[in-house]
Formats: structure tokens, C-alpha cells, sequence
């Protein structure tokens, strides 16, 4: 045999060796959105799993935030979606999720770690399946902007300070330094929910029917809305768009036209990168009401789709992307407070976060013992983001002077029977 | 050329040459059938049924509930007095948008196609000055304006900067629904503008110089001369500015996010929320919604088709 003949063979063997390992590998296609930088963070993470693990490949299909909210319900409903999609209307996408445990080699881990978070997954009536895991556990709360209270001379309100209280300082400063926002809140029911519990609402009966209008609620949503006649808060965000629409403020915090950023725990990373040293920002705890000082819980989760062709893959990613050591580092990296009780327990060095930023996260960690159970509650129902939806839109079209505040009340009511009812139609 | 030849004479002796004719019209028949006419029966079959499911055998049938709930209003007049108050606020707004958007697009491109009619300096430059926004997708056009109308956006920067106060745009029911159909107008006028000025075109010269040998007034002669010759090209610029008109949902969607309130709110928009953004999603509400819009487009298309027939008749 000649020499070219062998380097003949060689290449056909090798040609059919990587044919052949292509051949075997199954494909698990994953959506996932960012708030900061864990998009680049999990891409990694997957990377060294695909090193490992070369019978599988993993499409990471990097996708907006409304692309999850809006675009795949719809996939799912038609069969068409991925085989792994981060998602935060976790139980909306609940009955598209399947159930990890059969596929699991340890499933008594997920039990242990993720078991308070597993419920917020499940199907109305299902206490045993394993949908997924928390990427991150949220907690809506506010950012200050610490140089404009400097500036103006005012010192920041205290730990235990009211709503009210922080109305009048945010206020006085914005007054001082010409900022056009004393205080931002997103235009999300999310972010109302943690101010109207502090203030009293209930929000379901004693059956656990929705019961959202009370006396709590009506004291938050007036509050909101006085806010807005006397310039506390602009009309841009509340009052600027229409239906469910959410508008945050990111820029015109960055840009530090806002005072006080009502928010939450997932914008750290991105404050860190985009707000720099332009200024000083600080997190505080969540202001009190006559009810308590509570935020809003809440999270991203990962979650398995039933519609796959291949679960033992999905599974296998799945347990490598919850495993202790993977899923500390994806934390750690991308600042977020841990949704798994192991790493929380033990604590978590965020080794790249800036000395704000660490202390932002340690101010957002100390809230999660403050939570209501009302909060944990409401981020459980299955139905909670209708009830959020109805909210920023009625109470919206009363900010902007479309309609009353008696009448806003009656529409969230209304609105909210409606979608549930047409929800449950079979 | 021999090979394509030769199936069609074939077809041609054995079908005869009238029949040809479908023969040629039948692959877009199939086309338009599968995404056109099919889609259609669908979304009349989803305006009949409920719930949240996808697949119309997993919906239940609700007959005429959804145009019962869509038309639950104690006076249509007042959408606050609808059960389904957005729709109707999206009704009331589309209405009043296209209303002023027909009238305004017309007027302007009519005075730019006949001033562009005429010798003057730079009439290419400004054939295609004004054609330039034709040719941007919505969203970029709506992104460009808000980039100027927003707090710290262009023009409140040139006002501030001439002692003037910030104007918010966005936060003024008026001032959103004027902009919404400014930047409507400025992004689609070339288009209209360019169909006139080829009806301007065609009308032969040697009317307008007889015009001229009798000394009748330039105005007269527009009125007498151009505008008749042009009125079919007239109605084809109503029509199809009515028709965009009330299907218009991008540009306002971008640039207003359909608020302050619900004030920029169109009746696209409300369809597109209700079946996909919501919740829960909406299928067969939106679905009744748009069987209303559309009937309402056949026949405004209509009225105005039997308009036009009776001026050229």
C-alpha cells in the first residue's frame, strides 16, 4: 500500500468516525432570556458540559424577555417548543412541563434544594413532579441613588421607614437636584404587589379564591395614584402605555434622573456594568406599610417541556445545570440571590461583584426572611399574573385620567373573573 | 423556451384556449387558498369557540358568546359603559386616527404631487426626498420619532435650548394621537404623493393649454381640469389610506405602546394583545374581533369601489 493510499484510508476512517459521533448525538434545544449577564454565563456553563457529554448538543436560542412572556405560550400550546425554556410565569407554563423525577438520578437532591420553590412549578392538585429549578430567586426592592441624597443634603430614611416617609424624601431631594423621577417603579403588578401586602391586601378568601380588591389593596393603588397627581412619580412608566405593557426605568436611573428605583434583586449585574462610577447607588430595604415592610418573591426557573423527543438528555442537562458546584458558579457570576436552599445555607461569595454590588445583594438576601406569606402566596398561584396584568392596566388608565379610581377597581375585578373563567372553559 | 412550449400547447388543444386562463390563475388560487382563504375560515371557526386551548378541536363551541361580549355596551358611544371596554376604546380611536389621517394624507399629497408636477429647481431631489420614508419599516420610523419626541429626545432639547419647557409627548392624550398620525403621514405620503403624480402625468397638456388660450384661472383649471381627470386616482389613494388607516398597529404600537391610557389604541393592536400578549390568551375574543374589523374593511372597501364606478360611469 502506498503511502497516499493510507492517508486515503485514514481520512475515509475518520470521516466515518466523525459521521458516526455526529450521528449519535441528540440535540436539546433551549430558550432563554437575560436581565444582565447570565446569558454569557449558562452559554459557558453549557459549553463545558458539551465537552464532557458528546453525545449531546445544546442550541442555546438566546431570545427576549417578551419573546418568553409572549411568544412561548404560544409555542408551547402548539406542541412547537423547546426542550428547555427559562421562563417566569412559572405557573402559567406549568401544564407544558414535564416531570423530571423518573429521569433523575438523584431526585432526593432536587427534593431537598429546590423543594419550597418545586410547588411554584407544578400543576394546580401536583405535589410530587420536578419541572425544573430556580436560576435565581428574585426580590422586588428599591435602589437609591446615594449621591443625589448627598447632593441635596438629605439623609436617607431609615431601615423601618414608611412609604409615605420615603415619598417625602425622595421628593425633597428630586426638588434639589432637578431629577425629573423622585420615585420609579417598574409598570409591573410584580412590583405594586410587595407595596400593596405591606399595606394591607389580602388578596384570596378563605376558599384561596382571588379576593383582590380590599382595603389594602385600595390604600396601595391610591397611594400609586396620588403619587402621580403631586410628581413623586412621572406618568412615563405608569401612565405612558397601554394593556400590560412593563416599562422599567433602567436608563433613567443610569442616566440618574431617578431618586429612588423601585425594582428588584435581578438588576444588580446590570446597575454594576452600566451605572459604573457615574455615581453612588445603594439598595435599601423594602418600605413599610401599616401591614409590614414586605417584597414581592419571585424568579426565574428552568424549566424541562414535556413536548420533548428526548427527556434522558434533557434530564442529563438539566442535572448538571442544578448541580451544586455548576449552579453556585452561574449564581456567583451573574450576581443573583441562590433559588436553592444548599448554596443559600452556606452562603455565596459573588467573588466578581463590586463592593455595591455585594452589598445590594447582602441587602436583598436580608429581605427574603421578611417575606410575607401572602407574598409567597400570590407568587405561587397559577393565575397570578393575570391578576398583576389586570392591575397595571386598569390602575394605569386611572394615572393617566381615563377613567377613576372606583372604576379601575371594578374593571381589575371584572378582568380578572373573566380571564380565569375563560382560563378554565373545557 | 421549446420545453415550456410544449406542455402548454398541449394543454392548450386539450382545454381550448378560454380555459387557458385558469389554468394560469390556478397555482396563486392554491396559494391564496392555503394562506389567505384557509387562515380566514379558521379564524371565523376560533370566533365561535373558547378557552385557552390551541387546537380548535380542543375548544369548546360558545356560539355568538364572544360577539355577545363584544357587544355587551350600554351605549356605543361611551366605550367606558362596554363590558369589553378596550375594544371600543380601540373602535373610537382607529376611527378618529384614520378620519384625520385620510383627510390630512390626501390634502398633502395632493399639494406635493402638483407642486412636484411642476419645473420647478431639484424636482428629482424632492420626488425622492419625499419617497425616502416609503421605503424605512415602521418600526425604525416610530423608533426614529420617539427618538426625538421622548423627555430627552431631540425636539425637547431644541426646545429647552430656546428657553422653552419640555413638552411630554407621550403623557398627553392629544399630543399622542396627533403625533400618531404625523409620524403616519410622513412615513406613507410619498407613496400616495407618487400614485397622483402619475395621474398628474397622464392628464394630456394640450387641456391645460387650451385652458391657458381662454384665460381661464390656474385655480379653475385644477378645479375644472386636474381634479376631475385625477379623481380615480384619488380614490385609489382614499382607499387604500382608509384601508392602512384602520389596520394601522406597528407604528403607533412603537411609538406610543398604545397609551397614555388607552388613548393611541387601535383596534389591530387590542386584536394582537387580546389573542397573544394577555395572559391568557385570548383566541377566540381576538379572533371575533377581527371578523368585526374585517367586515368593516369589506364593506368600507366596497362603498368606496361603488363610488369610483359611479364617478367613471
Amino acid at each position: 500500500m502506498t503511502m497516499r493510499a493510507w492517508v486515503s484510508a485514514l481520512a475515509v476512517v475518520t470521516g466515518l468516525l466523525a459521521v458516526d459521533v455526529a450521528q449519535a448525538q441528540t440535540t436539546v434545544r433551549m430558550s432563554w432570556y437575560s436581565d444582565g449577564n447570565e446569558g454569557e454565563v449558562v452559554a459557558d456553563l453549557l459549553k463545558r458540559f458539551e465537552a464532557q457529554n458528546t453525545d449531546i448538543k445544546i442550541v442555546l436560542d438566546q431570545v427576549p424577555y417578551k419573546a418568553i412572556t409572549e411568544n412561548l405560550p404560544v409555542q408551547l400550546a402548539s406542541g412547537q417548543g423547546p426542550d428547555i425554556a427559562r421562563v417566569v410565569d412559572l405557573g402559567g407554563i406549568a401544564r407544558y412541563a414535564l416531570d423530571l423525577r423518573p429521569y433523575l438520578k438523584d431526585a432526593a437532591y432536587w427534593d431537598a434544594n429546590f423543594g419550597p420553590f418545586l410547588e411554584w412549578m407544578r400543576p394546580q392538585g401536583d405535589t410530587n413532579s420536578i419541572p425544573g429549578f430556580m436560576t435565581q430567586l428574585t426580590v422586588t426592592g428599591p435602589f437609591v441613588n446615594k449621591t443625589l441624597f448627598e447632593q441635596a443634603g438629605i439623609a436617607l430614611p431609615g431601615a423601618k421607614a414608611t412609604w409615605e416617609d420615603w415619598a417625602k424624601a425622595t421628593k425633597d431631594v428630586a426638588a434639589k437636584v432637578q431629577a425629573p423621577f423622585p420615585i420609579a417603579m417598574d409598570r409591573s403588578g410584580h412590583r405594586f404587589f410587595g407595596l400593596a401586602i405591606s399595606e394591607g391586601a389580602k388578596l384570596f378568601d378563605a376558599k384561596g379564591e382571588p379576593a383582590v380588591i380590599d382595603d389594602g389593596f385600595k390604600r396601595a393603588a391610591q397611594l400609586v395614584y396620588d403619587w402621580h397627581k403631586s410628581g413623586v412619580m412621572a406618568k412615563e412608566l405608569w401612565g405612558s402605555v397601554s394593556g400590560a405593557a412593563y416599562r422599567g426605568a433602567n436608563d433613567e436611573f443610569k442616566n440618574a434622573q431617578v431618586v429612588m428605583y423601585m425594582s428588584g434583586s435581578w438588576q444588580i449585574a446590570q446597575l454594576d456594568k452600566t451605572v459604573g462610577n457615574a455615581f453612588d447607588w445603594v439598595a435599601v430595604p423594602t418600605p413599610c406599610g401599616p401591614a409590614g415592610c414586605t417584597a414581592m418573591p419571585g424568579g426565574a426557573g428552568l424549566v424541562a417541556i414535556k413536548t420533548t423527543k428526548n427527556p434522558a438528555a434533557v434530564a442529563r442537562v438539566m442535572e448538571y445545570l442544578a448541580s451544586e458546584p455548576v449552579l453556585s458558579e452561574f449564581y456567583s457570576r451573574s450576581l443573583f440571590v441562590p433559588g436553592h436552599i444548599g448554596i443559600a445555607a452556606k452562603g455565596l461569595d459573588y467573588k466578581d461583584a463590586s463592593p455595591l454590588a455585594k452589598a445590594s445583594l447582602k441587602v436583598f438576601s436580608d429581605q427574603v426572611a421578611g417575606l410575607s406569606p401572602v407574598a409567597y402566596k400570590l407568587q405561587g398561584y397559577a393565575n397570578n399574573r393575570i391578576i398583576f396584568n389586570a392591575v397595571i392596566s386598569r390602575v394605569g388608565q386611572a394615572i393617566s385620567g381615563e377613567t377613576t379610581m372606583d372604576e379601575a377597581y371594578k374593571r381589575v375585578a371584572s378582568d380578572i373573573e373573566q380571564q380565569i373563567a375563560e382560563r378554565n372553559k373545557k | 423556451m421549446r420545453l415550456v412550449d410544449w406542455p402548454m400547447r398541449g394543454l392548450q388543444r386539450l382545454l381550448g384556449e378560454r380555459r387557458m386562463a385558469y389554468v394560469f390563475l390556478l397555482p396563486n388560487l392554491v396559494f391564496f387558498s392555503l394562506f389567505v382563504f384557509l387562515p380566514l375560515i379558521i379564524n371565523v371557526v376560533f370566533s365561535v369557540t373558547g378557552g385557552a386551548a390551541l387546537f380548535p378541536s380542543e375548544r369548546p363551541y360558545v356560539g355568538g358568546g364572544q360577539y355577545a361580549y363584544l357587544f355587551d355596551c350600554g351605549s356605543f358611544v361611551d366605550p367606558g359603559s362596554c363590558r369589553e371596554d378596550h375594544f371600543w376604546r380601540g373602535v373610537a380611536n382607529t376611527l378618529r386616527f384614520t378620519v384625520f389621517q385620510v383627510v390630512a394624507m390626501v390634502l398633502f399629497s395632493l399639494v406635493t404631487a402638483v407642486v412636484l408636477n411642476m419645473r420647478i429647481r431639484g424636482r428629482g431631489f424632492f420626488r425622492a426626498v419625499y419617497f425616502f420614508p416609503v421605503l424605512l419599516s415602521p418600526v425604525v420610523v416610530a423608533l426614529i420619532w420617539k427618538w426625538i419626541l421622548q423627555r430627552d429626545g431631540l425636539l425637547n432639547a431644541g426646545l429647552t435650548a430656546l428657553g422653552g419647557q419640555k413638552i411630554l409627548f407621550f403623557i398627553d392624550p392629544g399630543w399622542a394621537m396627533f403625533w400618531a398620525v404625523f409620524v403616519s403621514i410622513w412615513a406613507h405620503m410619498g407613496f400616495y404623493t407618487l400614485i397622483l403624480l402619475a395621474g398628474l402625468q397622464a392628464i394630456p397638456a394640450d387641456l391645460y393649454e387650451a385652458a391657458e388660450m381662454d384665460a381661464t384661472p390656474r385655480w379653475r383649471a385644477f378645479w375644472r381640469i386636474t381634479l376631475p381627470l385625477l379623481w380615480p386616482n384619488l380614490i385609489v389613494v382614499i382607499v387604500l389610506a382608509l384601508i392602512r388607516g384602520v389596520q394601522t398597529f406597528d407604528e403607533v404600537f412603537v411609538l406610543t405602546g398604545g397609551g397614555p391610557g388607552t388613548a393611541t389604541l387601535m383596534v389591530v393592536q387590542y386584536i394582537y394583545e387580546t389573542a397573544f400578549s394577555n395572559q391568557v390568551q385570548n383566541f377566540g375574543l381576538a379572533a371575533a374581533a377581527s371578523v368585526v374589523l374585517g367586515i368593516v374593511l369589506f364593506g368600507l372597501t366596497l362603498a368606496q369601489l361603488a363610488a369610483s364606478r359611479r364617478r367613471s360611469a
